[in-house]
């Protein structure tokens, strides 16, 4: 019976063997796939759509575009040499009435303004002053007689740069540049320059903290990894404990702990080892400490997974072999938690990467990370393009991290003798 | 004990009065008295649990003798830290570091040892020839077989030319071919080299097969220390007999003992003659130990001479190749096994009544079970 089945198997059918196995593969894969659709599905609402959407913000120049449309299209042909031509001033002009009309006009000021400082002013007063259309042949000199700014090639150059459809405007300035009258990429001036520094900042916050959090998780996972299971149960429920409070009431107690007049300052003073309290809070030092506390599980975690895996007949056949124990610890232990190493840092770097709430709460003005700018500018300033240029430049920041992780751990590829 | 006849070596290390226990409750390891010569290969047989690995663990420096001391070239070693000993270790599971060529894992005791390069490369590539691995020599341990780790593992084991070289069951993971071939590479190894080889194994063949020396652990307690050949004759007592070797087993009593001998009483009835061994005296009771190879069946009906005639009824019988194993019931004993040489007794059948015979010198009277 098992030869008559094999004969058949084998036998070269209508249907080959190959488009077969496809058609029973495919049913399998596709009860696989619905069991995966709600995540799916949630994903791309909550998680690809709004990132999707960040991208498109941090380019999109819809506002002149939608409010100044003639003026936009008058301006396509101009090449930026001299002020633009009659036809320009009057489809301005005509735009100006339209926008006062329809009220649009405060939109494209506001637009502008993050281009030119001082243009919503210019435009609100010539929206003011201008009657109506002039006569044909005479807005070039209605407009400059309104606002002597219409005579600069700035200003118009400023409109022609935020005409759309997309923009660069935002990523230069996430990145302190700018476009000069010429159109050409400059430095931006001191004052908006600030992002560079943050950026810094917040990789220093980022990088301090994932080291930090390195050099108190490892042995402490080590200890987990190596203790009898009794005392090592008891430790994981300590290592886990902070996840079962929230992220805000362990920042608030390090407030309590810290500030001025806080546990640790008294506790100093009245040991007699300081004299007036120390600054422990609303500077760099408040934003490690808590920070660190906050994202150590995160370190401690893989950590403890890699180092179980590691059998202690490595160290005892290193040790058996003539290793020291800090040469057999550096030469075969270390190297195996590499990728646990590589895994718990690359999750607290980005987890620091996006703190917000605990460096506003126990960080000083020159302490706030990115997020903070992100925040202010989508909350507070509606500067949406700006928000958006820079989430997208700290996700690439965050998927270029992550591309050098992927190839570090696949150069790192172990797989163990002991697995046989 | 001892039951060798050779003059013996010095002592390269000395275990006296070894105890160990983890919990403070049982023992062990209880009692260890045993030297290992220089240059001999020595076998630590025993059932699982016996104290084989702890033994081996204590002379590496990974386990402190809760008791007692041991000497490496008649120096205390119990404070000496496991690196310092230049005791090579093979592991049962290889412990080939993963994140290593072969090249690089047997490079390893040279490089701590800050050998120079040119030295090491010499030398790490006369170890690779030596197990005939040249062409691996930049993989990983993942990528190679199970034998082949194991040669890689005694490679970097010997690569150091250590004073001793440990084995914990080497070859448990291997299948039976390649277990075999490796006792005979183990084996030549040893001889070539001229080094010391402390190695443990449960499996009591693979112990005689490559041992010059063979201590019987059971339950902490060394049982025996002898040569493969003297362990097989004269077994000191019942668990020895039993676990080393196929042996049959009989329950009596002693009636008389006289110069060496002893005329035993069965439980089953009947009497035969026996080597007094292990027996305290008259009325004690007793365990009678014969090998199955030196027994003889002779159909019922046939005459012989000898004291030691008893009846068996015939159970069944195995073919194994180069011989057949009957397997009979003798005084209530139903797993009686007698080896036949090829081409006698092909007749034998199921149920049929015959008598079996062996000589008195190879029935030896031992503690009883
Ligand atoms: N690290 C340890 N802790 C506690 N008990 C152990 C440990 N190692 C071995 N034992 C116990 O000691 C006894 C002897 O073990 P072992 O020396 O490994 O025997 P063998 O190698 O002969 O099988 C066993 O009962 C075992 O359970
Ligand atoms: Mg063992």
């Amino acid at each position: 019976m098992t030869e008559a089945f094999l004969t058949r198997a084998d036998a070269p059918t209508d249907v080959p063997l190959k488009r077969r196995l496809k058609r029973a593969e495919r049913a399998r894969q596709f009860k696989a796939l619905s069991l995966v659709l709600p995540l799916l599905a949630f994903l791309l609402f909550t998680f690809l759509g709004p990132i999707a959407g960040m991208l498109w913000h941090a380019v999109d120049d819809w506002e002149v575009r939608q409010v100044l449309p003639h003026t936009v299209a008058a301006l396509a042909a101009w090449d930026g040499k001299d002020l633009p031509d009659e036809k320009a001033y009057a489809a301005l002009a005509d735009d100006i009435l339209a926008a006062r009309a329809a009220g649009t006009l405060a939109i494209a000021a506001k637009r502008l303004n993050y281009a030119v400082n001082g243009f919503r002013t210019i435009l609100t007063s010539t929206a003011r002053n201008l009657k109506a259309q002039p006569e044909p042949g005479t807005a070039k000199e209605t407009l400059g007689k309104i606002n002597p700014a219409w005579r600069d090639r700035a200003t118009w150059a400023a409109i022609k740069g935020a005409s759309g459809p997309v923009t660069s405007f935002y990523l230069l300035a996430a990145l302190d540049l700018t476009r000069n009258v010429d159109g050409a990429i400059v430095a931006a001036p001191p004052d908006q320059a600030i992002y560079r520094d943050v950026f810094v900042r917040t990789f220093t916050i980022g990088l301090s903290v994932t080291v930090l959090c390195l050099i108190l998780g490892f042995p402490v996972a080590y200890l987990l990894a190596t203790l009898p299971a009794g005392p090592s149960n008891l430790l994981m429920i300590f290592v886990l404990l902070p996840f079962w409070t929230s992220l805000l009431v362990r920042t608030c107690a390090w407030i309590v702990l810290l500030q001025s007049n806080g546990v640790v300052n008294d506790s100093l003073r009245f040991l007699g080892l300081i004299d007036a309290p120390m600054r422990l809070i609303y500077n760099r030092f408040g934003v490690y400490v808590a920070m660190t506390h906050v994202l150590l599980p995160f370190m401690i975690l893989p950590l403890y997974s890699s180092m179980k895996a590691i059998s202690p007949a490595y160290m005892r056949a290193a040790a058996s072999l003539g290793a020291p124990p800090l040469a057999a610890f550096l030469r075969i232990y270390l190297p195996q938690t590499l990728p646990g190493i590589a895994a718990g840092s690359l999750l607290v770097f980005i987890l620091a990467l996006g703190y917000y709430i605990t460096p506003a709460l126990v960080g000083g003005g020159a302490d706030q990370m990115m997020s903070y700018f992100i925040a202010l500018y989508t909350t507070e300033t509606a500067n949406w393009g700006l928000a958006s240029a820079l989430g997208a430049l700290l996700l690439a920041a965050t998927l270029l991290l992550g591309v050098v992780y992927g190839k570090l751990v696949q150069g790192q590829q172990v797989t163990g003798g002991m697995k046989n | 004990m001892e039951g060798s006849m050779v003059t013996p070596a010095p002592a390269l290390v000395r275990f006296s009065g070894i105890q160990k226990t983890y919990d403070g409750e049982h023992l062990v390891v209880k009692n260890l008295d045993l030297d290992i010569r220089k240059g001999e290969f020595i076998t630590l047989l025993g059932p699982s649990g016996s104290g084989k690995t702890t033994t081996l663990m204590m002379l590496a420096g990974f386990e402190v003798p809760t008791h007692g001391e041991i000497y490496l070239a008649d120096r205390p070693i119990k404070n000496m830290p496991p690196h310092k000993r230049d005791i090579g270790m093979v592991f049962q599971n290889y412990a080939l570091f993963p994140h290593l060529t072969i090249e690089e894992n047997v490079a390893f005791p040279l490089s701590v040892r800050k050998v120079n390069k040119a030295e090491t490369q010499e030398r790490v590539r006369a170890a690779l020839r030596m197990i005939e691995m040249e062409a691996l020599a930049q993989r990983r341990p993942g990528q190679l077989s199970g034998g082949q780790q194991q040669r890689v593992a005694l490679a970097r084991a010997l690569v150091f030319n250590p004073q001793i070289v440990l084995m914990d069951e080497p070859l448990g993971a291997l299948d039976k071919r390649l277990r075999e071939q490796m006792q005979l590479e183990i084996k030549q190894l040893h001889e070539t080299m001229g080094i010391t080889v402390v190695y443990v194994t449960h499996d009591q063949s693979e112990a005689l097969t490559m041992s010059d020396r063979i201590a019987v652990f059971n339950d902490g307690i060394v049982q025996q220390i002898d040569r493969p050949d003297a362990l097989y004759e004269h077994p000191v007592n019942s668990f020895v007999a039993h676990f080393v070797g196929e042996n049959n087993v009989l329950a009596g009593t002693v009636e008389t003992i006289e110069q060496g001998y002893c005329r035993v009483a069965l439980a089953s009835g009947g009497s035969v003659m026996a080597r007094a061994v292990n027996v305290a005296s008259n009325g004690a009771a007793t365990s009678l130990s014969v090998r199955p190879e030196r027994i003889s069946i002779i159909m019922d009906g046939a005459t012989s001479e000898g004291p030691n005639r008893l009846p068996a009824t015939v159970q069944s019988t195995i073919y194994l190749g180069d011989h057949t194993l009957a397997v009979l019931e003798v005084g209530g004993n139903e797993e009686f096994m007698v080896k036949l040489q090829p081409g006698g007794h092909n007749g034998l059948r199921q149920g049929e009544n015959v008598s079996i015979t062996f000589r008195p010198e190879d029935c030896l009277a031992l503690d009883p079970v």
